[in-house]
């Protein structure tokens, strides 16, 4: 397995250590802060929020379903829960739970997938998460959020929080700088987040993708092809407004995802174009339908083209 | 509320639940007439709910994991007067409130439940949450024992022996028969005390239509301090009516009207008898 970066030298993390730290500083100033884990506080980057929280961490050892469960019992009970796991376990193994204890129930739970995508890239397709953002968005009442970078983790965190209803949030391993140079603008659930402007293409980004995304925005400048990146953290509810806007002053629309090319952001925002008349040449690019090749996280992106060069060329492919 | 109260109680519950599952023309009929006897207990002996406190912190929490027996509680709330019984008139009508299982949209209804399996892991999340808040209010939950195949009830009961949740509460439904034959021969999970003991639970066995004894076991919650704690009711699905009482056909069968009639002189009678 391909070594992973956990140190950066401009003070980058991984987003769900820094989802972790802000738990940290939200629960000093919070007991109904809780976090629940399933034997996945090392994974979740807990370990420093159960030594100094110990009352706010509620461990039920490996049992996904149950995790969610209590989690939801918790929330019934006016606690603020973060329901953390990998999330190739969490939207899988308990998906019956998500949909009817959380969203269903409506009980206010922050659903944390860690370790998302193929971020256990070399421990095979158990261990990876390609299938949580199709199966969510089919679920109603629930906000399924994939942030960018450490900034995007750092305010989604903080929403959720704040968020009286259910949330699906998705973190990765990997050290992500952070997308945008100057983070001024307000994160909100549901607005992308537009990270570079360019009328030839817009590439619609989520997560660990946006960042390859804006490096490919940066290699098509060069060549005086002028992109719109945006990160589109939130898959649902989708931000339309500003996906029908691209389409209107884009030539062509690409998606870019960590997660089957099948019910995820692609399919989300080709849905609406279709459905609204906006007929741009388009592409999804992310994880086909395949037995998905092992590696490490960069590794399985240079294979499937999630990469600068990979969306470059499936940009000027379309223009 | 005494004895003979609660056996008239319990008598009208039944005709209830027959006249609505006629009138829906559905409805799982034996599960609920398993059940009712806990159900009567419970609201109108254990827990301190009721509609003008039912948002209130402090309140016990009744979590009906075998949710396809709602006309039980449906029939139950009714009566303590979270709704206007004639709501029940609509039980399974396009767009009532007032579905197959239990929904939050029905006032006094805590959790949607339905899929089998998820109401202990709920009530424990709620347990904690009492025990983290230092509140004395009980959770209660309601369990069939057709669905204890569902692992993740084994995963809540470890948690909340775990946690000590002495503030809980298991009740398993043990009317021993489910949709495809007796539970021993679908899945048996005998010897079933002993499962819940080797979890760490406490275990009390009762019979689930004896109300005396069904208050003298609420009344000793907790049975072990420091211990989660189930009651093993044993019970008679169809109970009440003869002619569905143990018999499979009854799970979600739906009287004609001759049954019907037949049932209710029934428990006319049974009250009858009771009262002599």
């Amino acid at each position: 397995m391909a070594h992973i970066e956990t140190t950066d030298p401009n003070g980058y993390k991984p987003n769900q250590e820094i989802f972790s730290e802000v738990l940290q500083s939200l629960a000093a100033a919070d007991r109904d802060i809780i976090a629940v884990t399933s034997d996945s506080r090392g994974s979740g980057k807990l370990v420093p929020f159960g030594k100094k929280f110990p009352e706010q961490i509620i461990e039920v050892g490996i049992a996904e379903q149950n995790l969610v469960g209590v989690a939801a019992g918790l929330a019934a009970a006016g606690k603020k829960v973060f329901a953390v796991s990998p999330a190739c376990f969490l939207t899988a193994r308990a998906l019956e739970q998500i949909k009817n204890d959380v969203a269903y129930s409506d009980n206010p739970v922050t659903v944390v997938g860690i370790s998302a995508g193929v971020s256990y890239g070399a421990l095979g397709s158990t261990h990876h998460s390609l299938h949580d953002f199709a199966a969510l968005r089919a679920i109603n009442n629930i906000t399924v959020v994939v942030p960018a970078d450490n900034f995007e983790t750092a305010a989604a965190t903080a929403l959720a929080a704040k968020t009286n209803s259910p949330v699906y949030l998705r973190f990765g391993k990997r050290v992500m700088s952070n997308v945008k140079e100057v983070n001024d603008d307000t994160f909100v659930f549901g607005k992308g987040r537009v990270i570079t402007e360019g009328n030839d293409a817009a590439v619609i980004a989520c997560g660990e993708t946006v960042y390859p995304a804006v490096q490919a925005a940066k290699l098509l400048a060069a060549q005086g092809i002028n992109v719109t990146v945006v990160s589109m953290h939130t898959i649902k509810p989708l931000d339309t407004d500003l996906l029908a806007k691209l389409a209107n002053q884009c030539k062509a629309i690409v998606t870019v995802e960590e997660h089957s090319v099948y019910g995820g952001l692609g399919e989300a925002c080709a849905s609406y174009l279709m459905q609204h008349g906006l007929h741009k040449p388009f592409r999804i690019v992310g994880i086909p339908d395949e037995y998905t090749v092992t590696g490490s996280q960069q590794d399985i992106f240079n294979h499937y083209n999630i990469t600068k060069e990979g969306i470059a060329d499936v940009v000027k492919g379309l223009l | 509320m005494n004895k003979k109260d609660l056996q008239k109680k319990s008598v009208d519950y039944r005709k209830n639940i027959l006249k609505y599952i006629v009138g829906a023309k559905a409805g799982h009929t034996g599960g609920s007439l398993s059940c009712i006897d806990i159900l009567n207990v419970l609201y109108n002996h254990v827990l301190n709910v009721s509609p003008q406190q039912f948002t209130s912190p402090d309140r016990d929490r009744y979590i009906q994991s075998k949710g396809h027996c709602v006309e039980a509680l449906f029939v139950v709330l009714a009566d303590k007067g979270f709704f206007p019984e004639e709501h029940l008139e609509t039980l399974c009508q396009y767009k009532s409130h007032y579905i197959g299982h239990p929904t939050k949209k029905v006032k006094g209804v805590e959790q949607n439940t339905g899929a089998l399996g998820h109401g202990l892991p709920i009530a424990v999340g709620n347990a904690i949450a009492a025990k983290l808040d230092k509140k004395d209010y009980k959770v209660y939950t309601l369990m069939g024992d057709g669905e204890l195949p569902e692992g993740s009830n084994w995963e809540a009961a470890l948690t909340a022996a775990h946690y000590k949740l002495d503030n809980l509460c298991a009740i398993v439904d043990k009317n021993t028969l489910q949709i495809t034959a007796p539970t021993a021969e679908v899945c048996n999970t005998d010897p079933l005390d002993e499962k819940w003991k080797a979890f760490g639970w406490a275990v009390k066995e009762v019979d689930g239509h004896d109300i005396e004894a069904l208050k003298q076991a609420f009344d000793s919650l907790p049975f072990e301090p420091g211990k989660p704690s189930v009651i093993i009711a044993h019970t008679v699905k169809g109970k009440g009516v003869s002619f569905m009482e143990n018999n499979l056909k009854w799970h979600h069968g739906v009287p004609s009207k001759d049954e019907y009639e037949l049932a209710l002189s029934e428990l006319d009678n049974s009250m009858q008898k009771a009262a002599v």
